[in-house]
């Protein structure tokens, strides 16, 4: 048994492109994520149409412009060159001041500030234009609490995290992708390639039980994932300053849960799979894709449409960047996290009942 | 360890997949240092025999003994007494030819010291201890095949089951495996080997041939070749091997 151990570290220590993956895939994505592709906006260029050039619509602009997101391009004179600053394609947005804006807002008149945004790029436009209109909506309310309410009617609410961090949304998703990869992906392809080369006759016929075989062969992984996720942790907490609000012995021990239900994934995929190649697509297909598209780690799951949303509760991920979430960011207890745990504990039985059920099968033929 | 005479005993073994028969009625003994070919066309049950005898499958009926234990409540026990090779080698190509030998030693619980000892004696025997620190996927295939045969002995079983050992093999080198496998026998283990190669039948001390499920033909292959006034055993099998597609 610990010869077979000491095989299997060897194994992963001796092929460089596992090693890579395993440990330059973390560390790569955290600081992609983190740094690159970011939902935040900086130092977006936008234009001013300032058609009241009053005070109110002076310190509007101004406010906009020293909140570091916004970096102002140009200055418009006439309404119809909007399109053409536009055509140019550096500026993203447009603000635009109606005729005697001020006037109006001491009156308590209903004002009206036009927000263009480029929306070929929707994602970006979307936050663009709620940045704005937060900041507008943050002047109004300070300047006239009554006609702060008519001026603008654009409800954005950004709870747990206030600053608006995109590094803070991508974390908990990018632990869960790196665990679903290295645990069930090289757990997978690790068992096929002893398939494939038919030392996994060799070790049936041997005195090993299989169940000695099988956790000769995950059990490093789950000591390398775990390193992995440490390894986020510390880069999320030191480079991003993201805080760990609730129990971090809570937050490791659902990290080993997840753990173990993405090897009995991979044990299940491997016992479909004869060949490295099959594990390999397999694992691609049925594991990674979902996993980022459909786990609500890059997109909403309120966002998809209702058939999508039904299917993502099939995602062991989607459950675990809730508990990520609830721990990491909100400080929830096991109290808040228990019916996710547990959904995630009998995926892991599901997986290796089947698994065993497969494994007889394929002796008995 | 029983020292009896005979190695593998087999009576009456049925194995039935649903309504399949991939083994019928077989009966044969192995003795102990005897070179035993098991032949058959692709599909004839020799692989499900084998499966058997190695105890990954149970038998649907029959009396089975293999080293002495029964195939149906000792199958650790027969593990621990049987060699295994197939013809993909099952070696690890990532790892050094003495850690390949460490690892298996390790999995029939030989000690480090024996461990140590054994692979020093093998590659003596084999003349490569020049090559004891190469990683296996560098060496020539000639090679991995004689130290996958070593592997296969190293923890001295009664008997080794050879899976067509000599797949995809030049003729020198299956010659000089041929050499290897003899030496084995007369140090008195049991060699239980299949093969397509019908030269390598006429190695054999005595080999079986079976068809569609049944042992059709066993004896020396001096014996078999007399019986079917055959000049080689390619051509007693074939005669099998046809007898059985006119009957169809």
């Amino acid at each position: 048994m610990k010869g077979f151990i000491f095989k299997e570290f060897m194994h992963i220590f001796r092929d460089l492109r596992t090693m890579v993956i395993l440990f330059g895939m973390p560390i790569a994505q955290v600081l992609l994520f983190g740094f690159a592709i970011t939902n935040e906006i900086n130092n977006a260029d936008i234009a001013i149409l300032d058609q009241a050039k009053d005070v109110a619509s002076t310190e509007i602009t101004n406010k906009l412009l020293s909140s570091g997101y916004f970096r102002l391009h140009e200055v418009i004179d006439d309404p119809n060159q909007i399109e053409a600053s536009f055509e140019k394609g550096t500026i993203k947005e447009v603000v635009v001041f109606e005729p005697h804006f001020a006037e109006k807002l001491q009156n308590g008149e209903k004002t009206t500030i036009q927000l263009i945004t480029d929306a070929s790029d929707p994602n970006t436009a979307n936050l663009i234009n709620n940045y704005t209109a937060g900041i507008i909506r943050d002047y109004a309310m300070k300047s006239n609490p009554n006609a702060g309410r008519t001026l603008v009617n654009v409800e954005t609410t950004m709870l747990y995290n206030p600053e608006l961090k995109g590094v803070f949304m991508f974390v908990p998703g990018t632990i869960t992708v790196l665990l679903m990869l290295v645990s069930a992906m090289m757990t997978s392809i690790s068992i096929a390639r002893e398939k494939e080369l038919g030392t996994m006759e060799v070790l049936l016929v041997s005195p090993l039980k299989p169940s000695q075989i099988i956790i000769g062969k995950v059990l490093p992984y789950v000591v390398l994932s775990f390193i992995n996720a440490l390894l986020i942790l510390v880069l999320a907490y030191t480079v991003f300053a993201m805080p760990i609000q609730g129990s971090l012995l809570l937050l490791l021990l659902q990290t080993i849960l997840f753990i173990v239900m993405a090897l009995s994934l991979g044990i299940f995929i491997s016992t479909v799979s004869n060949t490295q190649q099959t594990a390999m697509l397999l694992s691609m297909f049925v594991l990674m894709l979902p996993t980022i598209l459909l786990s609500g780690f890059i997109f909403p799951i309120e966002n998809m449409p209702l058939p999508l949303q039904i299917f993502s509760n099939i995602m062991p991920s989607k459950w675990f960047i809730i508990i990520v979430k609830n721990i990491m960011l909100k400080g929830l207890g096991m109290g808040y996290v228990w019916k996710e745990t547990l959904i995630l504990i009998g995926m892991t039985a599901l997986f290796i009942l089947l698994s065993v059920k497969k494994f007889n099968i394929r002796l008995n033929k | 360890m029983t020292k009896a005479d005979t190695v593998i005993v087999v009576k009456d073994l049925v194995k039935k997949f649903g309504s399949f028969v991939a083994n019928d009625h077989l009966n044969f003994e192995v003795k102990r240092g005897e070179i035993f070919g098991f032949l058959g066309a692709n599909g004839a049950g020799k692989t499900t025999a084998i499966k058997i005898l190695c105890g990954l499958q149970s038998p649907t009926s029959g009396d089975i003994k293999v080293a002495g234990f029964n195939v149906y409540t000792q199958t650790n026990k027969i593990k621990q007494h049987i060699g295994y090779m197939s013809q993909k080698f099952s070696l690890y190509e990532d790892l050094t030819v003495s850690e390949n030998f460490r690892f298996y030693g390790g999995i029939y619980g030989l000690s480090n010291k024996l461990i140590r000892e054994r692979t020093k004696t093998l590659l003596q025997r084999l003349d490569l201890e020049h090559a004891a620190n190469k990683v296996l996927r560098d060496i020539p295939l000639g090679w991995k095949q004689k130290l996958a045969f070593s592997v296969a002995v190293m923890h001295n079983p009664e008997v080794v089951f050879l899976d067509e050992p000599t797949g995809g093999v030049d003729p020198i080198t299956r010659r000089q495996f041929w050499e290897l496998i003899y030496e084995e026998a007369n140090r008195g283990t049991t060699i239980f080997v299949t093969t397509h190669y019908m030269d390598e039948a006429e190695y054999c001390q005595r080999v079986s041939i079976m068809v569609d499920g049944r042992i059709e033909a066993l004896d020396s292959p001096k014996k078999l070749k007399e019986t079917y006034q055959a000049a080689s055993m390619n051509e007693v099998f074939i005669r099998l091997a046809r007898a059985q597609k006119n009957t169809e």
